[in-house]
């Protein structure tokens, strides 16, 4: 009899799934897991080399400082941005409407800050010197406003997470949880503003990071005060990007399960609200390309168009960035007809995203690789196989804890009864 | 009276012949490493070989050592270190780097414009024996932070506290000189205090012959070259990149 019990309570997890909630078998979810698990665990030992032998596994090099794993996390970072802008829009603004993704996009945000912390950990020589930045900070630098930011960010989407986590079945028979649910969740408005206030700064940092570089006069930019308008940049890309990123992932979840989760209204509205952003930004974007063109890299005596000489990093590198990525699902994004239509709104998310990695990839890469003194050679750079695995990891664990966060939490609750599990009932 | 040390470096003097690197690594305790590529190596003075783009006849060369410039303005690598690893003595003018502070975020390596910065991709290490040889003045670099010229400080320090055994406050001039700049067979680097106008140095850099690498970017390095060469000197201050990707960048702009 016993014997019968353990096994039939090891073969479901029927009980720590929502009431009324129609889930995989356990046995097809554990499937389902299997090979991305596998990922995770190669990626955990090519992390591991890193860490044990040091950044010679990689294949950066002394004039190819940034690689991959720099260009994904900014990436990661601003696709996570729909966490911070989505709280904003239902918090601050008000828009109740969007309420049913909220969840969904605190764990996209949780799950890309934490992976795009993990990496930066690998990515650093002395990783447990980190805690010198707080220490001994350096206040004129972008990465310190950055590290502070980021780690003050990722605190603020624990706490945004633990409620969502609270709410599990079982969990939620623990009084104390209940509670402490209940009181955390009252909380939530508050870190919405906070990491509002947070991202703004880190997004724009992020940006910044390369805009005050005036050693690289193909990053460098003039600005406002302290700040080079990449930090205005990245913040308007990534408010852009993050419900484009939203609605792909919600899509993406609507595919591998089968089941409408999201009313097609609410894509048709985060589709808007990304279009519209992404014309302001790509408006903001030329205007900035045109002054960097005439103005910005001239006075400092470099022609602009040099850096676009060097194959594969032509001129039609920033027509796709600006043009194809940009005003091309900008329009798709708010144009009615286009709007109305799912594939159409999901193939103009894809490339809003698209752009924004492109974006943070010529940032990235482009700078390194084009000469800056006179007699530099045009760099190439390949990354090793442990910088792939160390990020497809990274991918894996994304998808580990949203598969897991889908099955046993709330993730897609209706806007009526949003307001239930905030009363805590 | 501060100081601002900085080398004026003659290029026509210059032979390529690799003693001041060698110098350098041996004062500054840099380690060997066969593993290491051209790219992943340390080599906090390095020579390069420049040419003119020419072919056959009207082919030139030029070897130009490239180290730390010691920029004084807006010195880009201090001011994006996070947590100040990197700082400028006001009282010598020296860039100074501080491994046992350093992240290893390599964001330094990024800003500088010159390339003069590197990481220690591996574990220190020295052939058997040679570990015996070391420079007792100077800290070894573990693997993971960045390093650089820091104009032979060891020897600096050795000079302060010679002047101060000897009850001075000021070194003498003579006790301070790099390695680079005693083991130049042909003493092609002349180092000096630039803010001294009768130093040589100080002399030498404001000759019409004396350049500056990227100096429109305005960092103001305090490493100048000098050549009686029309083309090395239009190399280094006219548009980026070589002479072959400047005329595609014009042809480019009709």
């Amino acid at each position: 009899m016993a014997s019968g019990a353990l096994t039939d309570s090891s073969l479901t997890d029927r009980k720590w799934i929502a009431r009324g909630e129609e889930r995989t078998s356990l046995p097809r979810f554990l499937l389902w897991l299997t090979p991305w698990a596998a990922l995770l665990a190669v990626g955990v030992y090519a992390a591991g080399l890193c860490l044990d032998f040091g950044l010679n596994q990689t294949n950066m090099d002394n004039r190819f400082a940034f690689g991959l794993w720099i260009f994904l996390d900014l990436g990661v970072i601003a696709l996570g941005a729909g966490a911070f802008f989505t709280g904003f829009l239902v918090y601050i603004l008000k828009r109740a409407e969007l309420k049913p993704i909220l969840n969904t996009a605190v764990v996209v945000g949780f799950i890309c800050y934490s992976g795009a912390v993990a990496i930066l950990m690998i990515d650093v020589g002395q990783p447990l010197r980190a805690w010198f930045t707080f220490w001994h900070p350096n206040t004129h630098s972008m990465l310190t406003e950055v590290t502070f930011c980021i780690s003050c960010y990722l605190l603020v989407l624990c706490l945004e997470y633990i409620p969502i986590l609270l709410r599990n079945r079982q969990l939620r028979k623990l009084p104390s949880f209940l509670v402490f649910e209940h009181q955390l969740h009252k909380l939530v408005p508050v870190l919405a503003g906070v990491g509002t206030l947070l991202s703004f700064f880190h997004q724009g940092s992020l940006g910044g990071l390369y805009g005050v570089l005036r050693g690289r006069p193909f990053a460098f930019r003039d600005g406002v005060f302290i700040w080079p308008s990449t930090f205005f940049l990245f913040i308007l890309s990534a408010i852009a990007t993050g419900p484009s990123f939203l609605m792909l992932v919600a899509a993406t979840v609507e595919k591998v399960t089968r089941r409408r989760l999201m009313p097609a209204d609410l894509f048709r509205r985060l589709g808007f609200i990304s279009g519209l952003l992404l014309a302001i930004y790509v408006a903001a974007k030329s205007i900035d390309t045109l002054i960097w063109l005439n103005f910005t890299s001239p006075s400092a005596g470099f022609a602009p168009w040099q850096y676009y000489t060097h194959k594969p990093f032509g001129t039609p590198i920033l027509f796709t960035e600006i043009v194809l990525f940009g005003l091309l699902p900008a329009f798709l994004l708010t144009y009615r007809k286009t709007a109305t239509r799912r594939a159409w709104l999901l193939s103009a998310a894809a490339l809003a995203c698209a752009g924004v990695l492109l974006n943070r990839f010529v940032l990235t890469v482009q700078t390194l690789a084009v000469p800056t003194l006179a007699f530099d050679e045009f760099l190439q750079y390949t990354p090793s196989w442990q910088e792939v695995a160390s990020f497809s990891g990274v991918i894996a664990y994304g998808v580990i804890v949203y598969s897991l966060s889908y099955r046993y939490l709330p993730l897609f609750t209706p806007a009526k009864g949003e307001s239930n599990h905030v009363s805590g009932n | 009276m501060k100081a601002r040390y900085g080398m004026v470096i003659d290029l026509d003097r210059c032979t390529g012949c690799g003693s001041c690197m060698m110098a350098c690594a041996a004062e500054n305790n840099v380690p060997s490493l066969p593993q290491a590529s051209a790219r992943t190596g340390l080599t906090p003075m390095l020579v390069r070989r420049v040419s003119n783009g020419g072919e056959g006849t009207a082919r030139r060369e030029v070897f130009i050592p490239i180290m730390c410039m010691h920029c004084e303005h807006d010195t880009p690598c201090v001011k994006v270190c996070p947590q100040q690893a990197v700082e400028v003595d006001k009282a010598t003018g020296i860039v100074m780097q501080m491994p046992q502070r350093c992240l290893g975020c390599r964001y330094c390596m990024t800003a500088c414009p010159y390339h003069a910065r590197y990481f220690n991709w591996w574990d220190p290490s020295w052939p058997t024996g040679m570990e015996k040889s070391l420079n007792p003045g100077v800290a070894v670099r573990m693997r993971g932070v960045v390093e650089k010229c820091n104009l032979c400080h060891a020897r600096l320090h050795s000079a302060q506290a010679k002047a101060a055994a000897a009850g001075r406050r000021e070194i003498d001039s003579a006790d301070y000189v790099p390695a680079c700049v005693e083991s130049c067979p042909t003493a092609a680097i002349r180092f000096g205090n630039l803010a001294d106008q009768n130093d040589p140095a100080a002399q030498e850099a404001r000759s019409p012959e004396a350049f500056r690498l990227l100096a429109r970017i305005g960092t103001e390095p305090k490493v100048y070259y000098k050549s009686k060469e029309a083309w090395v000197r239009a190399l280094a201050e006219s548009n980026s990149g070589p002479p072959s990707v400047i005329e595609r960048a014009e042809a480019h702009n009709g």
